[in-house]
């Protein structure tokens, strides 16, 4: 089937970003961007989200609540990770409160780049996260 | 007496994008006590001045917030340029006035979109959104970027502005402040927006100089400690402060609707009188011993920078305050007797920048 | 906005009182923040009125403590937990303690210098 199966929802945590990403984020909800013409929609519920959007690098503090966004989500799901702060500490690697990458808590699906990642490959990043999503809704029904 | 209960608040929250944590320990709806808990986005910035010489720190510290980022840059260069005693050309001056103002005029629309969002106004917050990205297109013309610039240097700004593009700039600013004559109404206005922001959150005046509160939330109850009334090149385009005496939520918005107005007014008579010549001069070699205080007013309230050079390429110490820090007490002591409901208003009316408190 | 720089430096002893007087006279609590040193921590007070900066240098020797200034300004608790947690300063009689849980994490005092060395 050409169209998607589903509009997907958004859960977005900003882990220890510096805002530029998660302004960038937003600005894709909004009017000039627009995300929503593909049927995404930004919830605040894990419970009710299909791909989970982190900014940021994981420190110790919030290392827990992204597990726990992850594991409250549920399957199928998919993790995008927005900036290179998430990919893989970034500029920041190298403070003594960070701990890496998204990838060192939860496994990531889709990495986007930018400092601040682009509205654009944010976008991007999303519209290949719904290619895993089906992907993985495949892998399930199969092994139903 | 009715019975206690603590709510915890974020720091995954749907009223705002930010990691701040609270305890609100509530009586029935009210709420007796708030206890700010931080320490999701702490990186230690500070401390990577072991690894990064004082140019090259610029951009960490443009990282401290994407927000309000060409101010951290230019409050990080001003102090490095103090402790190295350079004086940068006029036309550098005015070139970060320019986009220190213009920086704020995207800021305060951004927050006035959240707090249209936590209204549940959507229309509003669309509006405000698309009125903001005009900014962040000027910006990537310049720049090449949207959300750092990386604008300033040690020395100067990194790029002149062409007449053309002075002249876009110009238009934009007319464009905006069309479009801010409507939006702005609907803030000033609005029956919904009005019922929910008057008299919620009153921080008075007494308050807000004990609390020593900076920028808009000390604006919003009639207090001036607005640093750009301290500066030289600000006299020069005609900078006054915005004040609003009420204390409340509406007031604290308002402060932020008339500065819109009164950025694009500031950026237009700074690109009038700019000044020709250079727009950086070289600096070199390392930092003197000694220290140096800076301070910018950003859109949220003043930011102060302080450097200490050891004789190195490496600093000392570099230490950003910002402005949500020092307006944590006034958030903790506005929420204590507040209805539940009107947390998030309050909290947003503060804005803190969680990423900018703990760096 | 380039100002005039004064630093001063000021005994641990003397804080509370400084920040009595200067809060009698009107300043406004700009911040607190740590320096790291070996085998101290120097605490910068900055304060402010009309737009007037006035810095105080004070050399804290590791082991011991300063009189916390939150009863003269109530907003000093953020900054004094702040340095708290990273320098290991420690603040006595604080209006607001939150006894090293306000930064929460996973080194402790990454901040605090090395011990001098006895030559």
């Amino acid at each position: 089937m050409s169209y998607a199966k589903r509009s997907p929802w958004l859960l977005h945590y900003d882990a220890s970003s510096c805002n530029g990403c998660d302004i960038e984020v937003l600005a894709c909800l909004t009017p000039v961007y627009d995300v929503e013409r593909f049927g995404i929609i930004n919830t605040g519920d894990p419970k009710q989200a299909d791909i989970l959007l982190i900014t940021g690098a994981v420190n110790d503090q919030n290392k827990e609540v992204v597990k726990q966004l992850y594991e409250q989500m549920p399957e199928p799901k998919v993790v995008v990770a927005v900036g290179i702060c998430a990919c893989s500490g970034g500029i920041f690697r190298d403070c003594y409160n960070i701990l890496g990458g998204v990838d060192t808590v939860i496994p990531v699906d889709v990495y986007v780049p930018g400092c601040a990642a682009r509205p654009e490959s944010i976008i991007d990043g999303v519209v290949k996260g719904l290619g895993v999503l089906e992907e993985k809704q495949r892998k399930m029904e199969a092994e139903r | 007496m009715g019975k206690r209960t603590i709510v915890p608040f974020g720091p995954q929250h749907p009223a705002l994008p930010e990691p701040v944590h609270l305890d609100l320990e509530l009586e029935d709806e009210t709420v007796v006590r708030a206890v700010p808990s931080i320490g999701y986005v702490h990186r230690g910035l500070e401390k990577l001045t072991e690894s990064y010489d004082y140019e090259s720190m610029t951009y960490v510290m443009e990282r401290v917030c994407g927000i309000c980022s060409f101010g951290h840059g230019w409050g990080y260069t001003g102090a490095v340029e103090g402790l190295m005693g350079v004086n940068i050309p006029d036309r550098a001056e005015y070139l970060r006035i320019v986009f220190h103002e213009l920086s704020r005029v995207h800021s305060h629309l951004l927050w006035l979109g959240l707090l249209a969002d936590g209204l549940g106004f959507d229309s509003l917050f669309m509006h405000c959104w698309r009125i903001r990205e005009k900014v962040l297109d000027v910006f990537e013309a310049v720049t090449g970027g949207r959300v750092i610039l990386s604008y300033c240097k040690v020395g100067g700004v990194k790029k002149d502005l062409t007449p053309e593009m002075v002249q876009r700039i110009v238009s934009m600013c007319d464009d905006i402040e069309e479009d801010m004559r409507r939006t702005g109404y609907v803030f000033m206005k609005d029956s919904s927006v009005r019922n929910r922001l008057c008299g919620t959150g009153v921080l008075s005046k007494e308050d807000a100089v004990e609390l020593c509160c900076v920028g808009p939330v000390a604006r919003g109850s009639g207090v001036d400690n607005d640093v750009r009334s301290a500066s030289k090149w600000y006299r020069e385009v005609g900078f006054e402060p915005v004040l609003y005496d009420e204390g409340d939520c509406w007031s604290r918005c308002m402060v932020r609707v008339d500065e819109v107005v009164q950025s694009l007014n500031l950026v237009r008579t700074a690109l009038r009188n700019l000044p020709d010549g250079d727009i950086a001069v070289p600096v070199k070699g390392p930092a003197p011993v000694g220290d140096f205080a800076f301070r910018v007013e950003q859109p949220r309230g003043e930011a102060f920078y302080y450097v200490q050079g050891n004789g190195t390429k490496n600093l000392g110490r570099a230490r950003v305050r910002t402005p949500t820090n020092i307006n944590i007490p006034a958030m903790v002591r506005t929420l204590q007797g507040c209805n539940l409901q009107d947390v998030s208003m309050l909290v947003i009316t503060i804005d803190p920048c969680i990423s900018c408190t703990e760096r | 906005m380039t100002e005039e720089q004064i630093f001063e430096d000021l005994s641990p002893a003397d804080v509370y009182r400084t920040a009595e007087a200067l809060r009698a006279d009107g300043y406004r609590m700009v911040q607190i923040c740590g320096v790291t040193r070996e085998g101290s921590t120097e605490v910068l007070y900055s304060f402010d009125r009309d737009h007037r900066l006035v810095n105080y240098r004070v050399d804290v020797p590791f082991g011991t403590s300063v009189r916390s200034i939150t009863p003269v300004y109530w907003a000093a608790f953020v900054y004094e937990n702040e340095v708290h947690d990273l320098f290991g300063v420690e603040f006595e009689d604080s209006k607001l303690d939150y006894k090293g849980n306000f930064f929460r994490m996973s080194a402790k005092t990454p901040w605090k210098g090395p011990e001098k060395e006895v030559s």
